[in-house]
């Protein structure tokens, strides 16, 4: 059963591993936590879960697992943990404990499933079940969590709240909107430490160490120079729809202008069409034609657009659609062009991924991306910055 | 073994398992969390707790993976060959030490800290991989195994600045000290202080955690902080009466620059104690 703890995580997208799972299993044979709900909540946490945005998601997990437990048929009885914990000394022999750690995995796995099929049929919480279910956290360690799920049961009526029930890291879930700092560490994976192309670099350090390991014959050593590859053009929707999402973007903005060497950023409102512009302010009298900017970047530069892609459904397919002035050829037009120019692109919606379904205009323009719609959190960033890299 | 908290550290029970998790289950244990909730100190004190030693390898930027292991220091044998020296036959007097491998080599057990993992390159953790799985290391210069009789409790911190491999983080155990809700402030503050005079303490706890709701704060002060502006609130003999004290020109409480290490937070703080007493 705790086979079906660990999917149901999985089932989550917690990212656990079988490696992980195990260890858990290792710690609950090891004993190394007490009887009690909280002291597995706390031992699976430590085990499977290594990062604490991801703490959110466990808890919720968690809950929604033993919950679901809790309804079983059979397990209605109310059980008090510590009558149970008695129990268990005053039922099993060392003989038994023995016996029950040679069954094994399955087999012991089997015996519960009977028991309990017998449970439904026969006892209405009788003394042979409760003695049996009661003999399992002291069993193998798969056994263990049904003792703790009885246990579990009767915690939840007893006190108020469950510590996975707080949810006290939900701040710290990576879903959430970005600040300047959670910016600068997605940014980071577009950065490319790549050391190759020519040797042009003298390696101080490698040439005095060589030199020294030759006991004083000179030994040059190169090294390739380190130098930040990537190259991106950072589209900004401004205006419009776009005013609450400004601030974000701004700090978005920012924080990528420190991270790549080469950057180049415009702005254009709503939709992209045959302008763009640099300065905001300017940006009737200093606009920069589309085609000038696809020709002059090539294909190397990784497009990242920033918007919500929130208009009315005409200003991305209709000419003369924008809000703006009389286009001659549709916004979907010019976005296809600009993803044929620059094949590795993303969209950046400050948008909940939740709302998108309701937007028209978010789904033609996610079409045209070919999903590659993002939401402007750290998670997304870092999904877009993946896709980015391929 | 078993850890307990000691009488200097406050370990909330969570902690106390993932503690007791590592050390029975030989795994290294990362520990993560805000600043100043006392990362680093816990290795300290499990090993003053258990009695054993402790050896401390604290990451730098430019810290190579090589160097907790040994160091061939080439550069003194150089030295020593154009003086003429005995020693510089025997390759082994050149090998230095790291840490892991003094932690190795002790025949009982031991603590080794690993601080501030993430501020080394990106590839450091992956580098330890072997070596901390299997306890033991090849050394090419005297061609030899090092190989831990016994295996010592790793417990590595990081501050969060760069994501760890997954398959560094998938050996450890991991653990999240969140910020201590009052009731375990009130027993950290204790251990540190225990003769605090009480409405000294109730009053400061309040302007502190006051202090950490205020909304965009850029650093929001930490345990270690609070206890250093105690240590201060004491050393000064201020009356807990000064703290709440309702006179329009304290703005700030006493000693703030303890809480505030951030300019614009002092600013940010001002701005909103000012606009507070606009509205009264």
């Amino acid at each position: 059963m705790l086979i079906d703890f660990f999917l149901h995580l999985k089932a989550k997208k917690l990212p656990v591993s079988t490696r992980e799972f195990l260890t858990l299993l290792e710690a609950l044979k090891e004993r190394v936590a007490g009887n009690s709900i909280d002291d597995f909540y706390f031992l699976a946490r430590t085990c499977l879960v290594k990062d604490e945005t991801h703490y959110d998601k466990f808890d919720r997990a968690f809950g929604e697992y033993f919950k679901g437990v809790e309804q079983v048929p059979g397990l209605e009885a109310d059980i008090p943990e510590e009558w149970l914990k008695m129990m268990m000394k005053k039922h099993l022999t060392p003989e038994e404990k023995a016996k029950l750690e040679k069954l094994g995995w399955d087999k012991l796995m089997e015996e519960f499933k009977k028991r309990l099929k017998e449970q439904k049929g026969r006892h209405q919480g009788g003394s042979k079940w409760i003695g049996t279910g009661g003999s399992s956290p002291f069993g193998h360690g798969g056994y263990h969590p049904e003792g703790i799920r009885i246990g579990g049961e009767s915690a939840g009526n007893r006190t108020a709240i469950k510590v996975w029930e707080n949810r006290e890291y939900r701040n710290l879930d990576d879903t959430v909107e970005l600040g300047t700092r959670n910016i600068k560490v997605a940014l980071r994976r577009l950065r490319r430490f790549a050391r190759e192309g020519a040797e042009d670099e003298l390696d101080m350090d490698g040439t005095i160490a060589g030199t020294a390991r030759n006991a004083g014959w000179l030994d040059i050593k190169m090294r390739p120079e380190r130098h930040n590859k990537v190259k991106v053009l950072l589209f900004l929707d401004i205006g419009g729809s776009m005013d609450d999402h400004i601030k974000v973007c701004e700090e978005l903005f920012s924080a990528a202008k420190s991270e790549f060497k080469h950057l180049e950023y415009f702005y254009f409102h709503n939709c992209i069409y045959d302008y763009v512009w640099k300065d905001n302010r300017r940006r009737h009298g200093e606009r920069f034609p589309l085609w000038d900017v696809m020709h002059k970047y090539g294909e190397d530069y990784k497009v990242v657009v920033v918007g919500d892609a929130t208009m009315s459904p005409y200003e991305v397919l209709q000419p003369g659609g924008s809000v703006e002035y009389a286009n001659e050829e549709a916004g979907a037009v010019w976005l296809q062009r600009m993803l044929d120019t620059w094949p590795r692109a993303v969209w950046l919606n400050p948008e909940p991924e939740r709302l998108w379904d309701y937007r028209h205009s978010i789904e033609l323009i996610r079409t045209i991306f070919n999903s590659r719609m993002f939401p402007l959190t750290l998670a997304g960033l870092e999904r877009a910055m993946r896709e980015l890299n391929k | 073994m078993r850890f307990e908290g000691t009488d200097s550290y406050v370990a909330t029970p969570d902690l106390m398992l993932a503690v007791n998790a590592a050390i029975t289950l030989q795994r290294p244990l990362l520990i993560k969390g805000e600043p100043g909730t006392g990362k680093t100190m816990l290795a300290e004190e499990v090993a003053a707790a258990l009695g054993i030693p402790l050896l401390q390898w604290h990451v730098k930027s430019t810290t190579k993976a090589q160097q907790g292991l040994y160091e061939y220091d080439a550069v003194s044998r150089l030295r020593d060959s154009q003086l003429g020296d005995e020693k510089v036959k025997d390759i082994s007097n050149y090998i230095v030490k790291g840490v892991l491998w003094q932690a190795f080599e002790q025949g009982k057990p031991s603590v080794i800290l690993i601080d501030e993992v993430d501020k080394a390159d990106i590839e450091f953790p992956n580098d330890l991989l072997r070596e901390l799985d299997r306890m033991e290391f090849y050394v090419y210069e005297t061609r030899q195994t090092i190989r831990a009789a016994v295996r010592p409790i790793v417990i590595i911190t990081s501050n969060n600045e760069k994501e760890l491999p997954d398959a560094f983080l998938r050996r450890c155990f991991f653990h999240y000290i969140k910020f201590p809700d009052k009731e375990t402030m009130g027993r950290i503050v204790d251990v540190h202080f225990p003769n605090l005079k009480q409405n000294l303490l109730r009053e400061a706890m309040e302007v502190f955690f006051e202090l950490r709701e205020v909304p965009g704060m850029k650093k929001k002060p930490s345990t270690s902080e609070l206890i250093d502006w105690l240590k201060l609130l004491v050393a000064e003999d201020i009356p807990p009466e000064a703290l709440r004290s309702k006179d329009r020109k304290v703005v700030v409480p006493p000693l703030a620059g303890a809480l505030l290490k951030n300019e614009q937070d002092v600013h940010l703080f001002e701005r909103l104690v000012y606009m507070a007493r606009q509205n009264r």
